[in-house]
């Protein structure tokens, strides 16, 4: 069986996971919200086309979305360098985590908000709402179902990436799985941390769902 | 200064797109007085909704002017144009409302857009709620309301934000013949108790007749008739206005070929059981094909299609009833080629 110390190992673990993921995902929204809110509404039937702007974003977006996390990981060990002050462990893992998950947020933002009926927004528009009313009191509170299954499935990649950034020297419960149940080929701490990630992608993933259920007023 | 609340002139919009350039309006002039209830008609596809649209510059024509209230729309900035707009309430066929707000903060979105605060803003909204009789539905969601429920809601949305002119574009036509009745009467308390000058655009003649006392015809793009309702049901000028006043009736005909009369009545006479009469009188039955007899401000007016008996000394007999009557009876000729071109509703 496992050890006071592996335990305590693992417990870590699960704390620093849960810090990455965390602040990745909050980073990520940081970045992604307004990019997506951005590529929504600067589309051709958004409430304020861009030709330009849109374009440029969208191509961004592509180009990083369509990395490798891996090859991601590497190329920005400089970048992490210069931000964290050295490429391994918790917090370097949550710039690379962030630079991944921000356009891929942006993407899900984007298709969520394009969701919003554009008979609503022409209601709005026929009020008098400006354009800044019409994102935050009708895009965005209309589809906050739609988003909050987003930030549901963003989690669950953010936790996958993070155990993916744990074989390059990141920390959390995905490179304790490495390290002992890979490298050193310990199969009593590999499952454990796997199986305490997968029950974490679950949990996150009923409670997303529940509480998007809860705040849709859509039903009867 | 004209009287006309609102006026359009030359109004041209073409769209393009992948399949092509579509002239949805061409030299569309219209005026519009203030308290009217006015009604545009036409066919699907014949650019109601882009005429409408282009009424608060949801839709930026592609030349014309648009004057609503003396003001050039087109000349003002974004920030003067939401102003106008405030005063140009627009109500839709689907409703439109926020799903995931109650029914009273959809009636406070335009309150809260005005700058008020969230609770005076609810004060107020239940104050319109009331008057369009829905304030105990306040707490609901609009998921959880019938169809004309919501539309009343998006009437009480629309009030909230004082408006003088009301769009509406086919606000009825999602709502079954009941449900249209009680919205076009609420229709017509808004517009003499607030003196609110009401647009309706609709593809159905009965709604024109229900509340309109002008209407413009729109067909493919273009005004071919205009005036008032009376008129336009006594006496339709064009091809496309008489194929809208008799759409319900050339169906009919499609199902006939014997001799076919078409009656008008106006003021008292659809009082009386005319029709009834004549039947008692010669013992001899017709058919009614269609009968359309409404009650137009304050007149009734209305017509019917009669399918006279074959024998021709009897119909004669009928015919002259009718012309006493003051009916104004005349033959119908069916045409087999234009009948089948009304099958849109
Ligand atoms: N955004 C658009 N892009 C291209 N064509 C359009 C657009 N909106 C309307 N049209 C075209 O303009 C014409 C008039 O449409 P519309 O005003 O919706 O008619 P109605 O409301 O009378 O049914 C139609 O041929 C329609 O296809
Ligand atoms: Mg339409």
């Amino acid at each position: 069986m496992l050890t006071q110390q592996e335990i305590m190992m693992i417990i870590e673990g699960l704390r620093d996971t849960l810090i990455i993921v965390g602040l990745s995902t909050l980073f990520g929204y940081l970045l992604g919200l307004p990019l997506g809110i951005i590529l929504a509404v600067t589309d051709k039937d958004g409430i304020k086309p861009n030709r330009i702007i849109y374009k440029i974003l969208d191509l961004v977006t592509n180009i990083l979305r369509s990395f490798p996390f891996i090859i991601l990981l590497v190329v920005l060990i400089p970048v992490t360098r210069a931000i964290v002050g050295k490429s391994y462990g918790t917090g370097a893992t949550i710039v690379p985590l962030v630079v991944a998950a921000a356009p891929f947020i942006g993407r899900m933002v984007e298709s969520s908000l394009k969701e919003v009926d554009k008979g609503v927004i022409e209601a709005a528009q026929s009020l008098g709402a400006g354009n800044g009313t019409i994102i935050f009191k009708v895009l965005l509170a209309e589809a906050r179902t739609s988003l909050l299954v987003g930030a549901t499935i963003a989690f669950g990649t953010i936790l996958g990436y993070s155990a993916m950034a744990g074989a390059v020297g990141g920390g959390g419960l995905g490179s304790i799985a490495i390290r002992y149940g890979y490298n050193r080929f310990q199969p009593q701490i590999l499952w454990p941390s796997v199986i305490i990630l997968i029950l974490l992608v679950q949990l996150f993933q009923i409670l997303g769902m529940r509480i998007s259920g809860k705040l849709d007023r859509r039903k009867k | 200064m004209s009287e006309n609340i609102i006026e359009i002139k030359d109004l041209n919009k073409s769209f393009v797109s992948e399949k092509g350039h579509v002239e949805a309006l061409k030299n569309v002039t219209i005026g519009i007085k203030k308290g009217d209830i006015y009604g545009i008609i036409g066919l699907s596809g014949a650019g109601k909704s882009t005429l409408v649209r282009c009424i608060n510059l949801l839709e930026r024509p592609t030349s014309g002017k648009v004057i609503v209230g003396g003001k050039d729309l087109m000349e003002l900035n974004d920030r003067q144009l939401r102003s106008e707009r405030r005063k140009i309430g627009m109500i839709f066929q689907h409703f439109n409302l926020l799903m995931q707000r109650s029914v009273i903060d959809n009636v406070a979105f335009p309150l809260e857009i005005a700058g008020k605060s969230k609770k005076e803003a609810r004060k107020k909204a239940l104050e319109y709620l009331e008057a369009v009789g829905l304030s105990e539905k306040a707490a609901a969601y609009p998921a959880q309301l019938s169809g004309g429920q919501k539309q009343r809601v998006a009437i009480a949305r629309v009030l909230a934000s004082k408006p003088e002119i009301l769009l509406c574009d086919e606000a009825t036509s999602a709502l079954d013949p009941q449900t249209t009745k009680s919205i076009l009467t609420l229709l017509k308390e808004i517009n003499e108790k607030y003196g609110i000058t009401i647009v309706v655009i609709t593809h159905e003649m009965s709604v024109i007749r229900e509340i309109c006392s002008q209407v413009a015809v729109l067909d493919h793009g273009e005004l071919v008739e205009s005036g008032s309702v009376e008129e336009l049901f006594r006496n339709p000028k064009t091809e496309e206005a008489k194929r809208l006043v008799y759409s319900g009736s050339t169906h009919v005909l499609s199902m006939t070929s014997k001799k076919v009369v078409r009656v008008f009545f106006n003021g008292q006479d659809s009082y009386e059981p005319t029709i009834g009469n004549i039947i008692l009188e010669t013992s001899t039955p017709i058919n009614i094909l269609y009968a359309n007899t409404e009650n137009v401000n304050g007149n009734a007016v209305g017509e019917m299609l009669l399918q006279l008996p074959d024998d021709v000394e009897k119909a004669d007999r009928f015919i002259r009833y009718f012309e006493e009557k003051g009916l104004n009876p005349k033959e119908v000729k069916y045409d087999a080629d234009s009948a089948g071109n009304n099958d849109d509703n």
